[in-house]
């Protein structure tokens, strides 16, 4: 029964014909670009735990704008943007970062949660900015989307190599003169950016399935940066559109499907990971 | 700037290089502490020189400054002639081992192809075919060709500093600066290590500025020892420099270096408030 509702394709086809259906495909296919471009780097940095934080944060900033009647999205971008600088500014030394990192997420969640159950309106908006939902995409969001798509790619066109370095060999890249600490704000900042477009759609709670799990999967079968970011952008764009479609028939939030196909392509490559390091 | 070009030029003319590497007057200083002050320093293409002393006595600091990362407090520093720049190619470093992530998304080959152009912005799509010949080629000169492509988080600590050595000479720099690369490594590994910074030395003239606790395993490759403790120094030859009179009176107290089987034993040297390691001690 349950298996019937949550595996259904009757009218997928229709739907896909429809205009809400693929703004939303063509927004999950933006975002897997960018979230799996960024993922392998966010992995090399240790910084998962810093993209959860930041999701979080852009959810209480959405929670904030939602109660004082502003965009959603703005207040997402806002408190993301805001959570990744103080992020960055922390460094490498990832002790000292997670426990900052939680200090502040606790605080920020139990803030969003306390704005939502203030919010008077419906229930619909609250449970989005969690869970994700993606058919609630319109045109003005495609278009910041879009935006903050070429300028995310566009940075990281010119730090690319630099931000590698740093992020791989943070020793020898300051020897090198690369401002390795200066490259960390601004790579907090163009997480951020992803991370606050990404929990209208997706939700807050399961932004790590795309800006994290991608790399790490990538990572168990590679460790040629080229190929693992191949494979990332792959992996995220197979969950999120993939995801996408296959919660369109039974009306069920996206999240579950998305974080789904991502885990088990996280589980595939492990297999494939230790097959070949055992072959 | 251009007198000291055309200077640089008249003595290359007159087939006596330029200085690698040049001191004058050179003091560093943080805060009421002085670590160094007045060092005059020249060191020539092709030479060994061995950085000494305790910890905090300003050894890394030397290296942050010959980098371009941390400016002097007073003096000169040159090296080939100019002011040290921010990822100059003149420059190879090479940093002491350290554990790296297992599933860091690097293989050898791209840890030694950032050392050539990491620094630079960009994607580095464009002159790939030169750079993957530049860099198959440093990894050949250290032995690496067998774990080319191997992730570097997965490899020894002996393969890894190999590595580094190739990241470090894969721009072709005229000074090679070393920061405690043996350190961690096993007696085999230090050996193999140090014998192909040594051979690139001999091959290239490069200079080596070699920064270490523990002169012994490069003991007879070093032409000049700079051995700083504590707001004092002395350069000169390891005959000259490792003798109980001079870090007698580098350390301020009774000092004992003994020779035994070629290596040197310093006794003594720990006495001080400053609780450090120092050469001849065993790790």
């Amino acid at each position: 029964m349950i298996f019937e509702r949550l595996f259904s394709f009757d009218g997928t086809a229709e739907l896909l014909g429809q205009g809400f259906v693929q703004s939303a495909l063509l927004a999950a296919a933006l975002l897997g670009l960018v979230a799996g471009v960024l993922a392998p780097l966010i992995v090399a940095r240790g910084m998962a735990f810093a993209v959860h934080g930041t999701a979080e944060i852009a959810f209480t900033g959405g929670a904030a704008a939602l109660l004082a009647g502003i965009s959603v999205s703005i207040g997402a971008v806002l408190g993301a943007v805001a959570a990744g600088v103080v992020f960055g500014l922390l460094g490498l030394r990832q002790r000292e970062r997670d426990s900052v990192i939680g200090v502040v997420l606790a605080f920020g969640l139990g803030l969003g949660v306390l704005m939502i159950a203030l919010y008077p309106g419906r229930a619909a908006n609250k449970f989005g900015l969690l869970t994700g939902s993606i058919v609630s995409v319109d045109s003005t969001n495609l278009a910041v989307l879009g935006t903050v798509t070429v300028v995310v790619l566009a940075v990281l066109a010119v730090v690319y190599r630099p931000l590698l370095f740093a992020s791989t060999d943070p020793d020898v890249a300051v020897a090198r003169g690369v401002p390795v600490r200066a490259l960390s704000p601004l790579f907090a900042v163009l997480i951020a950016l992803t991370t606050a477009l990404a929990v209208p759609i997706v939700g807050a709670v399961i932004v790590l399935a795309v800006t994290v799990i991608p790399g790490a999967a990538a990572a168990r079968v590679t460790s040629s940066p080229l190929v693992a970011t191949l494979l990332a952008v792959a992996f995220a764009e197979l969950a999120l559109v993939g995801g996408t479609v296959a919660s369109l028939a039974p009306g069920l939030p996206v999240s579950g499907y998305v974080a789904t196909i991502a885990f088990l392509c996280y589980v595939g490559c492990r297999v494939v990971g230790r097959v070949r390091v055992t072959a | 700037m251009t007198e000291v070009r055309d200077a640089a030029t008249a003595t290359r003319t007159a087939q006596e290089a330029v200085p690698a590497v040049s001191l004058r007057g050179a003091a560093m200083r943080f805060g009421e502490r002085t670590l160094w002050d007045g060092l005059d320093l020249d060191v020539a293409p092709g030479e060994f020189i061995a950085v000494l002393g305790p910890n905090g006595s300003g050894k890394t600091t030397l290296l942050r400054v010959l980098l371009g990362i941390q400016p002097l407090y007073a003096g000169e520093v040159l090296v080939e002639g100019h002011p040290p720049a921010r990822g100059s190619r003149a420059i190879g470093y090479i940093p002491q081992q350290k554990a790296l992530a297992e599933d860091l998304p690097l293989r050898a080959r791209d840890l030694v192809g950032l050392g050539l152009d990491g620094h630079r912005p960009g994607l580095g799509l464009r002159g790939r075919a030169v750079r993957r010949e530049r860099v198959a080629a440093a990894l050949a000169s250290v032995g690496a060709e067998r774990y080319a492509d191997a992730p570097v988080g997965r490899l020894s600590g002996g393969e890894q500093q190999r590595l580094r050595v190739a990241q470090a000479l894969v721009g072709d720099p005229s000074v090679l600066l070393c920061d405690e690369p043996l350190l961690s490594l096993d007696l085999a590994h230090q050996q193999v290590v140090s014998s192909l910074i040594d051979r690139r030395r001999q091959e290239a003239n490069t200079a080596v500025v070699f920064v270490t606790h523990e002169i012994n395993p490069v003991l007879p490759l070093v032409d000049r020892v700079l051995y700083l403790v504590d707001g004092l120094f002395r350069v000169g030859t390891p005959d000259e420099v490792m003798t109980s009179e001079t870090l007698s009176q580098l350390y301020r107290t009774d000092v004992d270096v003994l020779r035994v089987r070629g290596r040197l034993v310093v006794v003594g040297a720990d006495a001080p408030a400053h609780g450090h390691c120092h050469p001849g001690e065993e790790a």
